[in-house]
């Protein structure tokens, strides 16, 4: 069936005649319907685990209290209590400004989650300092890449002067497109390359069956 | 030396973290700003694009972060609606990722405003779909469809101004992904080599690489790279705001981070040497 329907989309997508694009339109709406699903299916999984770990008082499962709690509040503030305006079947948020979902948004989730990315800069201070060294050629090449790319992406640059006067960003930010739109893009490339054709065998071994993971088998 | 060496070597990286913390705190605090760079061919791209456009014309926009990544991608955003608005055109903005309903609010939110703009006239939030790849190939054929005739607030989108004439990619003049995932992929792969939709990006810093070479062949009109292509939008339009805010303490990062990777460097070496 998987190989069919495969066979089906890469023949409508190379000749798209009216009969077989109805077909993939039907097949399209089917995959957004099962999309959406998906969300459910990664909701129940997140439920079960954490459930899991506070039933079996697993390390840490305090956590899984405050993850479950917040999760069943958020569901609470945009469904349930919504706009927080008319009878209940009518208060369902969708992301109307102003709602009680949106300020838990906005006060809660974006400083959380940007805090926790933003830690990343620090990693990435300590790893600079401790672990990024000249130990052979490639390792060099790649720390004055590095530093030349951290330059030209900063107008600080424009302050630093050579001893002639020169601001150094004249250049530095010419180099740094230089090495962003040649050497950087031909890497990429081979990269894509790579990737795209282990796409398509991977795609050939799911249509042929050969391929089962996805199933869990 | 051979102590200040061997300190060097072991300095608790807490003590990084402090110098690191205060290198980005300072210039919030100080109000420095540093001046801006040249604005780099790949952010000149999108906002050529858009400033050819005939006034009027229909842009989508495809918010697809999370606020893990709102302070790259954020002013950028911003940056572009207030360029599409200042030029009269008219903006669609959706997700494909769960939060990015909220994000096109905050966007909004700022925005709308200062431009005197008015919902469903000007502008629309058709809000998040599921699916991905399934949306993008549906909005092919019927936008309004996909979207099962609903904005994120419920409205009817098949009754708004906004819509008229817009059925599907060959009635959008640009579609402009803000992400910080692969979702730029599969609008290039399939509503730009299915459907020649002209796409642009705005990005974080570290997929700018990734993208470059499908900007290098057209693909794309243009990248807006991290918070440096949000300060050079911003400068652009004549409108700083974070995107130029954050350069300066970005910029002491990076030198300072710089400095960091000279003196791990000479320590490695001056400590290799010793018999």
């Amino acid at each position: 069936m998987g190989f069919i329907a495969g066979l089906f989309m890469v023949f409508t997508f190379f000749v798209p005649h009216a009969v077989g694009t109805r077909g993939s339109e039907m097949l399209l709406e089917w995959a957004r319907i099962i999309g959406a699903f998906a969300l459910i299916l990664g909701l129940a999984s997140l439920f079960r685990t954490h459930w899991d770990k506070i039933r079996r008082r697993q390390a840490q499962w305090g956590y899984s209290v405050v993850t479950l709690a917040s999760f069943a509040f958020m569901v609470w503030a945009g469904i349930i209590y919504g706009t927080g305006e008319g009878p209940v079947g009518q208060r369902l948020v969708t992301v109307k400004s102003g709602a009680l979902f949106e300020w838990l948004f906005n006060n809660v989730q974006v400083p959380l989650d940007a805090t926790m990315f933003a830690l990343l800069a620090f990693f990435i201070a300590s790893a600079a300092y401790r672990t990024f060294r000249a130990r052979n050629f490639e390792a060099v090449l790649l720390i004055i890449a590095a530093i030349i790319i951290m330059l030209g992406r900063v107008p600080m640059a424009e302050l630093l002067h050579l001893p002639h006067g020169e601001a150094i960003d004249t250049r530095m930010p010419q180099i740094y497109e230089w090495i962003m739109q040649f050497p950087a893009v031909a890497g990429k490339r081979g990269i894509l390359f790579g990737v795209a054709l282990g796409a398509i065998a991977t795609s050939l071994r799911i249509m042929l069956g050969i391929e089962r993971s996805h199933l869990g088998g | 030396m051979e102590d200040i060496l061997n300190r060097l070597q072991a300095i608790d990286r807490r003590w990084l973290y402090l110098v690191i913390f205060a290198a980005v705190l300072v210039p919030f605090l100080s109000g420095l700003k540093l001046p801006a760079g040249v604005p780099s061919p790949a952010t000149t791209g999108v906002y050529d694009y858009i400033e050819r456009l005939p006034s009027g014309s229909v842009i989508l926009l495809s918010v697809d972060y999370s606020p893990a990544s709102l302070a790259e991608l954020e002013p950028m955003a911003k940056a572009v609606v207030r360029h599409a608005f200042a030029r009269g055109h008219r903006v669609i903005a959706l997700a494909l990722f769960p939060e990015g309903a909220m994000m096109i609010n905050r966007i909004l939110d700022e925005v709308v405003p200062e431009m005197d703009k008015t919902y469903a006239t000007d502008y629309v939030n058709a809000g998040f779909k599921p699916g991905r790849v399934a949306v993008i190939l549906g909005m092919g054929k019927d936008i309004i469809g996909v979207f099962e005739d609903t904005d994120a607030q419920g409205n009817a989108l098949s009754k708004m101004p906004v819509m008229a004439g817009v059925k599907s990619y060959k009635d959008i003049d640009l579609l402009i992904n803000f992400a910080a995932g692969n979702i730029p992929f599969a609008w290039i792969t399939y509503a730009h080599e299915q459907y020649q939709q002209q796409v642009g990006v705005g990005v974080t810093a570290v997929m700018a690489t990734d993208l470059y070479p499908f900007w290098k062949s057209g693909q794309l009109v243009g990248v807006i790279n991290g918070l440096k292509g949000a300060a050079e939008y911003e400068n652009l339009i004549q409108k700083p705001g974070w995107g130029a805010a954050g350069m300066s303490s970005q910029s002491i990062a990076h030198l300072l981070i710089i400095v960091f990777i000279i003196l791990g460097n000479i320590g490695y070496f001056l400590v290799r040497r010793r018999p």
